[in-house]
């Protein structure tokens, strides 16, 4: 094995660390600030992908479709807010976790009665397309380094938007303690709709960027919300600083699994096998690491006090 | 008080209809010959009993398991492998192969209580919405392993080419299949009665309520609440070994969270913690499925509206509509 294949399976477990980053920030946050259990996230992640494919096939910029997907995304998530998940706030989390089930289910068939049962495919932009060649003789696909620095601008911004703004502070402040910060005079309402609709389009973009990796379908959000709820357990729930750490090492445990993992089952069952109990198997590690990493620290790597 | 005896009554009235209501509906379609009624009214019962299973964890626990699919898959693959080793003649890790119902269910509840005491374990320690994603990843990896596993189906699942015996009945037809599965529902109701009405039940439900106020009475709520978890998972891979048996296949999807959420809405939609509750959930939902499935492949985009419609607007579920009750909670 050469060091080229590992930089390069470490690169892919970066981009969907970055990726996964993207999906549990707004998760958390959403958690963070309101309480809320959203289950519908994952409808936001579809929604972004959908958006950037119809629009990118209507205009022939992926730019444009990209742009959609934030909009529209962050859309959708005023539109839930307002209209419903305002409403869960005060209420226990069953009946959190039952109305953003039937929020998957609305978005999930009403985008299938749109734009029918067929997955639809989003092409990379002219500009990204191709391999660069990085140190070490590695060629790497040019779109997915754009991938990660995405995901690091986003990380980065929203570091400074929580630490360095007023709305930052006001997040802040609204984990630790709604009704307080609400007697202050912030309009917490505003603040509610602002964070929900911030989650929502932070995952509409990541559904858009990984859509030109995959193709862009009904039910893609599934996979993708769970995994995103095991980084924000394995982070602690409510705490970005854990949501990034997370996201991290669940993609690079995920793609160190689905890369050694198959060769490690190659040793035992047949090679036409192999692949398939491997990949399995490594579908199941993330889950083994974070059921070991609650045993020992029950609420997460940085618990947060809310 | 007359007041409190009426309203006892009415409940027991409601639930009895509820309970009754699969069997009419089987006995109807058994003699009209509409044999689908009879293995929709089965659908029902077995519905009905993985539900009542998970209310024994959410409704007097408060234990919102997003798990419940990990149970109820282990139930039907356990089915299905027996079944497959059966027809073969082969041998089960050593384990005799028997398609007997009976050995099967012996064999599911076992290995569900083993998972459960795992599952619990990890996942009681932590509560709200770290034990409701820790659910739903032991449920994941179960669904997971079942995809890996290439010896039986994988991703396509296993097909039950003869359904699993029960003492020399003919369990091909449907009648009888129904009527084997009404008795685990019937089991299944009567053992939520008897842990509710008992001091176990009443424990787990002050734990629900307010656990430090009970571990101050000597009773530590972690234990309590595993028993219940795990009492609450075998009821529900009974379930999943009918449910298997009832399709003559079983397959991942059974294990995914769409099941486990699925679960959650039929207790939900009955009424939580109320005896009848799940069934009735069950009852509504199959029936849903059958009348607005036949008139649009959408169907589940109504169901949505429905489910928004109950969590928004009403509270207590279908139960509290057929015979109210004072508190949330019954």
């Amino acid at each position: 094995m050469s060091l080229a294949l590992l930089v390069e399976q470490l690169l892919n477990g970066l981009q969907l660390g970055v990726m996964l980053f993207l999906m549990s920030a707004g998760l958390t946050l959403i958690f963070g600030v309101m309480g809320l259990i959203n289950l519908a996230h994952g409808s936001f992640y579809m929604v972004g992908a959908f958006a950037c494919a119809a629009v990118a096939a209507a205009t022939g910029s992926f730019w444009a479709g990209l742009a959609a997907s934030l909009a529209g995304a962050a859309a959708a998530g005023v539109l839930v807010e307002v209209a419903i998940v305002r409403r869960l706030y005060d209420r226990d989390h069953l009946d959190q976790v039952l109305a953003t089930f039937a929020l998957i289910l609305i978005f999930s068939e009403g985008t299938r009665w749109l734009f029918g049962s067929f997955p639809l495919y989003l092409d990379i932009p002219p500009l990204l397309q191709g391999a660069a060649r990085l140190p070490g003789g590695l060629q790497y696909p040019v779109y997915r380094l754009a991938v990660i620095g995405l995901g690091v601008a986003v990380a980065l911004g929203l570091y400074l938007l929580i630490s360095r703004t007023r709305l930052g502070m006001r997040i802040r402040a609204g984990e630790n303690d709604r009704e307080m910060i609400a007697a202050l005079g912030v309009d917490i309402r505003r603040l509610n709709t602002i964070v929900f609709a911030l989650g929502a389009a932070l995952a509409g973009l990541a559904g858009a960027t990984v859509g030109a990796l995959q193709s862009v379908q009904v039910g893609m959000g599934d996979p993708v919300l769970i995994l995103a709820f095991v980084v924000i357990v394995i982070g602690g729930i409510g705490s970005v600083r854990g949501a990034l750490l997370g996201a991290l090492l669940v993609g690079l445990v995920d793609t160190a699994g689905r890369f050694f993992l198959p060769r490690i089952a190659g040793l035992f069952v047949p090679p036409a096998e192999a692949g398939l109990v491997g990949s399995g198997i490594a579908s199941m590690l993330i889950y083994v690491v974070m059921a070991l990493i609650l045993a020992l620290r029950p609420k997460g790597l940085f618990a947060s006090h809310a | 008080m007359p007041e409190r005896s009426f309203v006892f009554s009415r409940g027991l009235v409601a639930s009895l209809t509820v309970i009754a209501l699969p069997l009419a509906l089987a006995l109807w379609a058994s003699f009209a010959g509409e044999t689908f009624y009879v293995t929709l009214a089965a659908r029902i019962a077995i519905l009905g009993l993985a539900a009542t299973g998970l209310n024994l964890a959410l409704g007097l626990g408060g234990l919102v398991s997003l798990g419940h699919a990990a149970f109820f898959g282990i139930g039907g693959y356990v089915a299905g492998i027996v079944a497959s080793h059966a027809v073969e003649g082969s041998s089960l890790v050593g384990l005799p192969a028997i398609g007997e119902m009976a050995y099967v269910w012996l064999l599911a509840v076992v290995a569900a209580g083993l998972y459960a005491v795992v599952m619990g374990a990890i996942s009681l320690r932590t509560s709200g919405v770290a034990f409701i994603m820790i659910t739903l990843a032991f449920a994941q990896m179960i669904f997971y392993l079942a995809i890996a596993w290439p010896g039986y189906g994988g991703e396509d699942g296993l097909p039950i080419t003869v359904r699993n015996g029960f003492f020399g009945l003919r369990t091909m037809r449907p009648m009888p299949f129904f009527l084997i599965s009404f008795g685990a529902l019937l089991f299944g109701l009567a053992l939520f009665a008897v842990l509710k009405a008992s001091r176990f039940g009443a424990a787990l439900q002050a734990a629900r309520q307010n656990g430090v106020r009970l571990a101050s009475l000597g009773v530590e709520p972690f234990r309590i609440r595993l028993v219940a978890f795990v009492i609450s998972g075998m009821i529900t891979a009974l379930a999943g070994a009918l449910y298997a048996d009832l399709n003559r296949f079983v397959s991942p999807s059974m294990l995914s969270w769409h099941m486990s959420g699925e679960l959650i809405v039929l207790v939900v939609l009955g009424g939580v913690g109320r005896l009848a509750g799940p069934l009735a959930g069950a009852t509504l939902y199959v029936l849903l499925e059958h009348v607005l499935g036949g008139m649009t492949e959408r169907w589940q985009f109504f169901l949505g509206l429905a489910l928004l419609a109950v969590v928004l607007l009403g509270r207590g579920g279908l139960m509290s509509l057929l015979a109210p009750k004072g508190g949330r909670h019954g």
